[in-house]
């Protein structure tokens, strides 16, 4: 009963129609919040609790071997979600399945193949942080010299290995989270889940952090992980899924999410000299919405597409007589993506 | 059954307790040992209490220290692990059905109440000094009935602890535990509340008050008692009622 990993194939996990509805009084701890829907009224009249709708019918699919992101403002579900696929958050209704198994019906077998960084800290603090990644391997039944190998491997891996000693109450937040996540892989689970893995952490400890993830996801391993950093998802995930009030908005590569939207893209262009008299032309390419100078000799294209136009771009400024000396394309962002979808940005 | 993570969790247990040990102490056993010198020392010695009573009170004393120390040996860190640092997430997510976890903080907090009454035994008579008439005349019913006690401050623990929450802890002993401990017949015998028959009745449903006569009855029979099958058949009923209640806090608090 040692580890049971193995490159997987086919779903790993799933999500159908998952609805949550929360008392108020008994709302998961962390910044999630969902909307008020309905209240609770007595006879008298008087309102004594309202029910929160945390998930609305989410469903979604993630494939073995997949980096798959959840991506959303604070309060649209995403923890909720985590929490209803790891056995911590009974849905009001829908199922979920990790691998074969229902997560309701078997939350033993569940537990055995995934591995969970919840976004509040909850490290054993009467513990070391070797003991605690030693015990957390001992409970999936690791023997004693496979997973003190394992730990002093994953605390160098995390940069922790000067701590493996140390009681871990006075430990900054990201020493903490880098500890979570080394814990979550102990028992080398084949699906880790990461509830907002780098909310907080320098950009440094960001990085390794990714590394970390990329490593694991490449020995075969699915990552699910939910982020309110476009960025984050932009650089990381395979797939998308976009949630807001407990439902998936959009779902795809964050490549064809970003295309969805109609225009968002920006092409920089740098003469070597006023280029005002192109203004019009550029305007008249096909996908090109506006125009702007962006300084006295670079203007902005605003279009539906990027790389395409260069040639064009270039071919026109050459007629001119002008010369180019930079050209830069940005891509559409999740950011406003989310903001196509939603009418509101992600960070508020 | 997952033995292998209950078996892991336990030696968590064993591990933080042995780290705590000094505190542990002081925080099970100060109480009865204080209580031991003033009432069973003090009192006795300069004639206000006659010298049996120290005989009569030992099984008290004994009743408090593993009520107080199983009790308190699951409630505790519960609340914290629940609200403050979190960290029994790690153990609902170990391959193991929750409720083997509540479970096995029964077992740790059983086997802490145990010992507590083993040392307070030799403790307290150490304090009292000599003149303790007490007898181990049946030392397997002695150490059966101490385990029944043992599982059930273990279960109010497990009951206490997920239901009360960490802005109400100083609550939980002004509201619960020292007028458990006053009633519980530890100072005084049962029968002696004769005098106030409401009370005799009403104090009924402390099992403190079994805890005490069982360990009477066992100990020093030379004093009035509850029969002790009378006392353990009511514990069981208390640890049924409490198990069953703390289990299904414990269920509530661990999903959402």
């Amino acid at each position: 009963m040692s580890t049971p990993v193995g490159v997987s194939t086919g779903l790993d996990v799933r999500a159908e129609g998952l609805r949550k509805v929360f008392r108020t009084s008994q709302a998961p701890g962390g910044p999630g919040g969902g909307q008020p829907f309905a209240a609770r009224t007595t006879l008298k009249g008087r309102a004594t609790t309202s029910d929160v709708l945390a998930l609305d019918g989410l469903t979604l699919e993630v494939n073995a071997g997949e980096i798959f992101g959840l991506l959303g403002p604070n309060g649209a579900g995403k923890s909720t979600t985590v929490g209803a696929l790891t056995t911590r958050v009974r849905p009001t209704g829908g199922r979920a399945f990790i691998g074969p198994h229902d997560v309701w019906r078997e939350t033993v077998a569940v537990k055995r193949l995934i591995g969970v960084v919840q976004q509040t800290p909850n490290l054993d603090y009467s513990l070391t942080a070797g003991e605690i990644l030693s015990f957390h391997a001992a409970y999936f039944g690791m023997s004693r010299a496979e997973r003190e190998a394992k730990a002093l491997a994953l605390l160098d891996r995390f940069r922790l290995g000067d701590r493996a000693g140390q009681l871990v109450m006075g430990f900054s937040g990201g020493l903490k989270q880098r500890l979570s996540i080394a814990r979550a892989m102990m028992h080398g689970p084949r699906v880790l889940f990461l509830d907002e893995p780098s909310a907080g952490l320098d950009p440094q400890t960001r990085l390794l952090l990714w590394e970390i993830i990329r490593e694991y996801n490449a020995a075969g391993r699915t990552i699910v992980l939910t982020t309110h950093n476009m960025e984050e998802a932009d650089a990381m995930c395979g797939r998308v899924a976009i949630v807001d009030h407990g439902r998936v908005i959009a779902l795809g590569t964050p490549a064809e999410l970003k295309r969805s939207v109609p225009g968002g893209y920006v092409v920089r262009v740098q003469f070597d000299a006023p280029p005002a008299a192109l203004v019009e032309a550029l305007k008249a390419f096909e996908g090109v919405t506006d125009v702007r100078a962006a300084g006295d000799n670079a203007l902005d294209l605003y279009a539906d597409r990027g790389g395409p136009l260069v040639p064009q771009i270039v071919a026109r400024a050459a007629a001119a007589g002008l010369g180019i000396s930079d050209v830069h394309i940005s891509a559409p962002s999740l950011e406003n993506l989310f903001l196509h979808h939603t009418g509101r940005s992600l960070r508020e | 059954m997952n033995w292998k993570a209950f078996v892991a969790m336990l030696q968590r247990d064993w591990r933080v307790a042995r780290r705590n040990f000094a505190f542990l102490l002081v925080q099970t056993m100060l109480q009865p040992m204080l209580f031991v010198f003033v009432f069973g020392r003090v009192m006795t010695r300069s004639g206000f209490m006659p010298p049996e009573y120290k005989s009569l009170l030992l099984p008290g004393i004994i009743a408090i220290a593993m009520m107080f120390s199983g009790i308190m040996g699951v409630a505790m860190p519960l609340i914290g692990e629940f609200q403050y640092t979190r960290e029994i997430e790690d153990r609902l997510l170990a391959p193991i059905a929750i409720e083997w976890v509540a479970l096995e903080k029964i077992v740790a907090g059983a086997l802490q109440a145990l010992v507590s009454g083993l040392v307070v035994i030799p403790a307290a008579w150490l304090v009292m000094g000599s003149g303790v008439d007490i007898s181990f005349h049946a030392p397997v019913i002695f150490l059966a009935f101490a385990t029944l006690v043992s599982l059930l401050a273990a279960s109010i623990g497990l009951a206490l602890g997920c239901f009360i929450s960490q802005t109400t802890i100083g609550l939980m002993f002004s509201l619960f535990v020292t007028p458990m401990i006053m009633f519980g017949s530890t100072y005084y015998p049962w029968s002696a509340l004769a005098v106030y028959p409401w009370l005799q009745r009403a104090v009924l449903v402390n099992p403190l008050v079994y805890a005490s006569e069982g360990f009477r009855a066992a100990l020093v029979p030379q004093f009035p008692h509850l029969p002790l099958w009378i006392d353990s058949i009511a514990l069981a009923a208390f640890v049924a009622i409490f198990l069953t209640l703390g289990l299904r806090l414990f269920r509530k608090k661990a999903i959402a």
